[in-house]
């Protein structure tokens, strides 16, 4: 069964300075499939991502990839291995045009370069359309699109996005949304980070909540969005 | 934006540099005639290798250093020492002898010349290690020391017979042609940016916009600081190589912090993030000291004498419209964009409408 979990994160601890972020906690990322993590604030979710992605370094744990221990690498050997953050706020390169911010996201894997964008283009047409225009014209939603699509140019094998509805209309997280399954339909891992629970728990097969540190429950996304105490803490259902 | 013809383009591109070359050719003709005019062009194009160089490190990878009148220093005490003829060396390093190991050691201008180069991007290489771990002013403060410290070793008594001290050194060999200089400049130039137009220039850009989303790309953020900035000391040494060339004559005091100020004006004018601004920048800063020379002397007006004109007042007049450029043009002359002729058309387009609009016409608004 092991081959089918890309992703293995066991008794993993990370502490900034003296305050512990993350407590120990464990998550499988099975192949294929999308996965979230809900909790509000504070709760370390961001930390788990950052690493991960290995711009934190951890105090204790363990990170596989595909088997492969990643815990402890360089942010650039994990990329090379086939994860993909898509970070917080988009961060675009504004002053770059759209093709260039693709170019970029093809850093680690530069052959093939055409074949990669023409790929991109056909998931999002739009970022064709706007090919010559500065990032930093873009509406947020396309942002959105582009930054995934940059992530995609490294051809992940696992993408990770943090908060991607932050700061868009309701209808645009939709689009996002959309975008989101779109990427995983392509065979692509999804690792997702969401304080929007509801939409986040409707499109995700497994789901982690975490509160100050802690995983305190797990499940499907339809078991958890039916959870009372989910449905309390974060889908602003009221106590009666 | 109107567009011009691509032929028109490519044809206006190489009649400026038939005019150019052509123009050269007349200066070196009439060399003693025109000596003057020649020596402004050349250190122009000697400040504009320094410029693109620091562009590149600064508005290109977004690292702020201040560090190029150090590494100037290097290449230029590395090109002196290795080029001055062995039987002037006596002459030169009169007063405390020249070590054993120098006395017959002499290479030819270019190997001097990447020698020297190698060398500052070899010191850049070590400084960067702790430096490049700093961010903006901090970057900026301790590379502006390094300078320093460089300054003081080459002016330093243990080094007496290897850079003569405080003496400074002379007989350097010139150019050997008006071009050299001008054909250097222009292969660095070249170099730097394809360079920047590569892959390679791409992850300066990606650092310089936001260095979080440059990481999640996969870019080794000190890998390619150190990159930039090892590559910005290599051409930063040539540069310095060519200065002691050209001037002759070089001492410690040559490579004062004013030096470093120098081409960071010239970057900052031209506009950070653009060659081609770095490149205008360096030609209408060096060659502006010179036509302000005319606030200088004494100005008679109906058997009255002025009383501002005189020496030291084209400074002020300098210092003035420096302000007034940073004032109505923050970004530089181009901004962070490339001269380009269609740039220039539209600029001429506009600058036609603008006119005419005091007479207004019918359908010519499209054009703006």
């Amino acid at each position: 069964m092991s081959n089918d979990i890309h992703l293995k994160i066991s008794n993993l601890s990370v502490a900034y300075g003296g305050i512990q972020a993350v407590k120990d906690i464990s998550i499988e990322v099975p192949k294929g499939k999308i996965v979230t993590l809900i909790g509000s604030n504070g709760a370390g979710k961001s930390t788990t991502l950052r690493t991960i992605a290995g711009v934190v370094k951890p105090k204790e744990g363990s990170i596989q990839f595909n088997g492969e221990e990643i815990l402890g690498k360089s942010p650039d050997y994990i990329v090379t291995r086939g994860i993909t953050l898509v970070p917080e706020g988009r961060r675009v390169f504004d002053n770059l045009t759209v093709l260039e911010n693709l170019k970029i996201g093809a850093y680690v894997h530069k052959h093939r370069l055409e074949e990669d964008i023409e790929q991109v283009y056909r998931l999002f047409p739009r970022l064709k359309e706007r090919a010559w225009q500065f990032a930093g014209t873009l509406s947020g939603g396309e942002q959105q699109m582009l930054a995934v699509g940059r992530a995609l140019m490294s051809r992940p094998k696992m993408i990770m996005m943090d908060e991607p509805s932050l700061g868009l209309a309701p209808l645009i997280i939709k689009d996002i949304f959309n975008i989101i399954k779109t990427v995983n339909a392509e065979g692509i891992t999804v690792l997702l980070i969401e304080q929007n629970a509801n939409l986040a728990l409707k499109i995700a097969d497994h789901a982690y909540v975490m509160e100050t540190g802690v995983i305190t429950l797990e499940g499907t996304g339809a078991a958890l969005l039916a959870d009372e105490s989910v449905k309390e803490a974060y889908l602003g259902k009221r106590k009666e | 934006m109107m567009k011009m013809k691509k032929n028109t383009k490519i044809l206006l591109s190489v009649l400026i540099l038939i005019a150019a070359v052509a123009a050269l050719w007349y200066l070196d003709a009439n060399k003693n005639q025109y000596s003057y005019a020649i020596s402004i062009l050349q250190r122009s194009a000697i400040y504009a290798i320094a410029a693109v160089a620091m562009n590149m490190l600064t508005g290109f990878t977004g690292l702020f250093s201040l560090g190029q009148a150090g590494f100037m220093a290097i290449g230029a005490y590395t090109v002196a020492i290795l080029t001055i003829p062995v039987e002037m060396r006596a002459n030169v390093y009169y007063i405390n002898g020249i070590a054993d190991f120098l006395a017959n050691l002499s290479l030819p201008f270019w190997a001097a010349l990447i020698l020297g180069g190698v060398l500052a991007a070899l010191v850049g290489f070590f400084v960067g290690i702790p430096v490049l771990r700093l961010k903006s002013d901090y970057l900026a403060i301790a590379t502006l020391g390094f300078s320093e410290i460089i300054r003081a070793i080459i002016a330093a008594p243990q080094l007496d017979r290897i850079t003569n001290g405080s003496y400074g050194l002379k007989s350097i060999p010139a150019f050997s042609s008006v071009f050299e200089a001008f054909f250097i400049a222009g292969i660095c130039i070249l170099l730097m940016i394809l360079i920047i137009n590569s892959s390679y220039g791409r992850a300066f850009k990606a650092i310089k916009e936001d260095e979080t989303a440059a990481q999640a790309m996969g870019i080794n953020l000190f890998k390619h600081k150190s990159m930039s900035f090892i590559i910005s000391c290599f051409f930063t040494g040539i540069a310095g190589g060519l200065l002691a060339v050209f001037m002759r004559s070089i001492d410690s005091k040559t490579f004062q912090i004013a030096l470093t100020y120098d081409i960071l004006l010239i970057v900052v004018l031209g506009g950070l993030g653009s060659i081609t601004g770095s490149v205008i920048g360096a030609f209408l800063m060096t060659a502006g000291r010179e036509w302000l020379r005319f606030f200088d002397n004494p100005l008679m007006i109906g058997g009255f004498q002025v009383p501002l004109f005189r020496t030291g007042f084209r400074m002020v007049i300098f210092s003035l419209i420096l302000m007034a450029v940073v004032l109505y043009y923050r970004k530089g002359l181009f901004g962070d964009k490339e001269f380009t002729w269609d740039r220039m058309y539209n600029f001429f387009i506009r600058l036609r409408d603008r006119i005419r609009r005091k007479t207004p016409e019918k359908g010519d608004k499209g054009n703006v």
